[in-house]
């Protein structure tokens, strides 16, 4: 027996309603992006947005410490490709390592490693901060 | 200058970084938000402890 048709009301009502776009929507995610945790304190989520900052910022700077690798834009190995994507999740710092030319040096330690991870993680943690202060934006969390 | 970390403080400092932002991000209330940071603390240093442990019987 075939299923009975749906009307056009009944799909509509099923379909998840679509976001308005908002200023707000479009700047959190932005700032977020170019600057870890400011997405959030824009809009008064101020020690989220300080424990954000300070946990991403942190992490970026441990790895330059740990004279970790940062990626250039490349399309070669893919996950060199991917560790430019996670890399430049971190906005306004990788901006920033790549006109100090932070992130190139010889590496004279075996745990340098570490670095480079924390460089691609700090990264890749913006990102989902930056989901978080749109989420924030739009209303779906408080 | 440059800094050279161990292991487990590497792990234990990344475990702090990301559990933060996990915690902030993935919960709506601030209670639940230190629960679940609290949480994704000890699944990390738990992770690194039996890594190191299954490690070491893999060598034996």
């Amino acid at each position: 027996m075939a299923n009975p048709p749906t009307t056009k009301n009944e799909t509509a009502a099923t379909k998840a309603p679509a976001q308005p776009v908002t200023v707000m929507s479009v700047l959190a995610p932005a700032v977020g992006w170019l600057i870890p945790g400011a997405g959030h304190l824009i809009q008064k989520r101020w020690i989220r947005g300080l424990l954000l900052m300070g946990s991403i910022v942190i992490m970026f700077a441990l790895g330059l410490v740990l004279e970790g690798h940062v990626y250039q834009p490349n399309g070669g190995d893919i996950l060199d490709i991917l560790g430019f994507v996670g890399d430049v999740g971190a906005g306004g710092l990788y901006i920033l390592s790549q006109a100090m030319n932070w992130g190139h040096g010889a590496i004279s330690h075996a745990t340098a490693d570490y670095g480079t991870k924390y460089l691609i993680v700090a990264g890749l943690l913006n990102f989902i901060s930056v989901a978080d202060a749109y989420h924030i934006a739009i209303g779906k969390k408080p | 200058m440059t800094l050279a970390l161990s292991h487990f403080s590497a792990a234990l400092l990344f475990s702090v970084f990301a559990s933060v932002v996990f915690g902030i991000t993935q919960r709506n209330t601030t209670r639940d938000q230190i629960r679940y940071g609290l949480y994704c603390f000890a699944m990390f240093v738990g992770g690194v402890i039996v890594a190191g442990w299954v490690m070491w019987l893999l060598r034996r």
